[in-house]
């Protein structure tokens, strides 16, 4: 292990090519703190989203028309303005409008964290994009399968969940992969409010040891990575649900 | 199909800048003449440095420096504000000639830009808190939120000494927003910075205070490619500082911006008055 660092450090006072963070422990914990917030962050976003995208798809044909309304209106909103400006506006405008509650400490403290506006914020963004793509897989679902279903005795929403979405999810998802990517790569933003993610660690470690080249290579391939991660995941997924002669 | 791979790899390195060398050495003195400008990294959100008036102009101490200087080569002056995590950058860029941004100068710093002595200003850290945060000493912030502004020297060393949980903002305004939403107990900065905010007479800073004894005193230094400092670029802007001190140019300036008198300008005009 020390010959490890010892190798860095020497790589570093030799050729100025400075992975400070291989054996300097401070830059260390920063890093990996850095990549495990990303990770946490675009995992429960990733989960929050797909569940606004299923519901919103949901009430998206519901009867009442105000439902439909005000999911048209939210989409509207959080489709139409930058993922920054959502953020920003959440942590600075609204966040400063809710009530402080009490820490451990007992310090009055703002109650939602920054991690927080930016895991609820992303997933708004996200939702809204999924709302739409389940609602083209939905309505790419046969009008006959669901005349099917409702002369088997279905109601809406049994038919919705048994039958529509199961064939829906299957055909929405090329494009949810590619809304999902998107997903992994704005959690970047919440730099802006100061979420220690993996950005926000990489700035932090340049600005102190100037090694940006160094950590710019390192932030592209973590992100290929992770990224690559998602998408293998995705590919199993899409493989598992086919179903044999209904390819479209 | 082999070659294609290799050109596409290629292709993206040079994209990258990886073949990119770095900025040669160059007459910089010669080069700012024959242009007619200087271009000056400065700050625009560091009352009073470097601020945006009510029109909006850049103006502050760090503005009449720069201005100076451009009177001293005899060309205009062009501002480009810059942050902490981008000034050296810029500067080794070729984007900015030299760096007037309240720069602590460290060791570290100087193996990356030329720093010009002497020194023009010297600043400590403390924090700006709330009144009834009730902080005494730095002991106090231990695993309390604390925010602070991304790229400046103390953070890291306040960190490692006294164990806040830091979250760091890209800009000062950002900071002071996150400060009065609640979202930290208390801002990391310079003294100087916190003492003027305070001193500005802002209805919206009566709650806060500066409750600590200023740490680690830090000079200021202007900054000029490493390759510059000892070109006639450098010499000149070492005589312009010294002029500066000798003069009493610097005390009259922090007079003018209404910054509290600071004891280093001070000795350092008695150390060059008489040369």
């Amino acid at each position: 292990m020390a010959g490890f660092e010892d190798f860095f450090r020497w790589l570093n006072d030799h050729y100025g090519i400075n992975f400070s963070f291989f054996y300097d422990s401070f830059d260390r914990d920063r890093l990996l703190l850095g990549i495990w917030t990303t990770v946490e962050l675009s995992c429960l976003c990733l989960v929050l989203s797909l569940a606004i995208g299923v519901v919103g798809a949901w009430l998206q044909g519901s009867r009442f028309t105000l439902l439909r309304r005000v999911m048209q209106g939210y989409i509207q909103f959080f489709r139409n303005t930058p993922p920054l400006v959502q953020l920003t506006f959440f942590y600075f405008a609204v966040g400063g409008l809710l009530p402080r509650v009490a820490d451990a400490s007992g310090q009055a403290v703002p109650l939602v964290s920054s991690f927080g506006w930016a895991a609820l914020s992303f997933s708004f963004f996200a939702g809204a994009f999924n709302v739409e793509i389940f609602r083209a897989g939905i309505e790419a679902v046969p009008r006959t399968t669901i005349e099917a279903a409702e002369s088997l005795g279905y109601g809406r929403l049994k038919a919705y969940v048994y039958i529509v979405l199961p064939l829906a999810f299957r055909i929405s998802l090329p494009a949810l992969n590619n809304n999902l990517v998107n997903l992994v790569k704005t959690t970047t933003l919440a730099y802006a409010i100061g979420v220690p993610e993996l950005l926000y660690a990489a700035a932090q470690i340049w600005s102190e040891q100037f090694n940006v080249w160094e950590m710019m290579n390192v932030l592209l391939v973590t992100y290929v990575a992770l990224v690559g991660v998602l998408v293998w995941g995705m590919a199993r997924c899409e493989r598992a649900l086919r179903i044999p002669g209904y390819d479209t | 199909m082999l070659k294609s791979v290799i050109a596409t790899v290629l292709g993206i390195a040079a994209a990258l800048g990886i073949f990119a060398s770095p900025t040669q050495a160059q007459d910089t003195l010669a080069k700012i003449k024959a242009k007619g400008v200087v271009v000056v990294g400065i700050k625009n959100d560091y009352k009073p440095w470097g601020f945006l008036d009510p029109t909006g102009k850049v103006v502050g101490m760090e503005i009449d420096l720069a201005q100076e200087v451009g009177q001293k080569l005899g060309v205009k002056v062009e501002l480009l504000p810059v942050i902490a995590a981008n000034r050296m950058e810029f500067l080794n860029q070729g984007r900015i000639d030299l760096i007037i941004a309240t720069m602590g100068d460290t060791p570290e710093r100087r193996k990356v830009v030329g720093m010009v002595e002497p020194n023009y200003y010297a600043g400590g850290t403390n924090v700006l808190a709330l009144k009834s945060a009730g902080l005494k000493r730095w002991k106090d912030l231990a695993g309390k939120k604390v925010c602070a502004v991304q790229g400046a020297y103390y953070n890291r060393r306040v960190t490692q000494l006294y164990s806040p949980e830091l979250v760091v903002f890209p800009a000062v305004p950002d900071a002071l927003n996150a400060l009065q939403g609640g979202n930290c107990v208390a801002f990391l900065f310079d003294n100087t910075l916190i003492e003027s905010t305070l001193a500005g007479g802002d209805a919206k800073w009566a709650a806060y205070e500066m409750p600590l004894v200023s740490e680690d005193p830090q000079n200021w230094a202007i900054g000029i490619r490493l390759a510059d400092l000892d070109s006639p670029f450098g010499a000149m802007m070492k005589a312009l500082s010294v002029e500066w001190h000798k003069t009493g140019k610097l005390i009259e300036l922090e007079k003018k911006w209404g910054i509290k008198p600071n004891p280093f300008l001070t000795a350092m005009h008695e150390k060059y008055k008489g040369s």
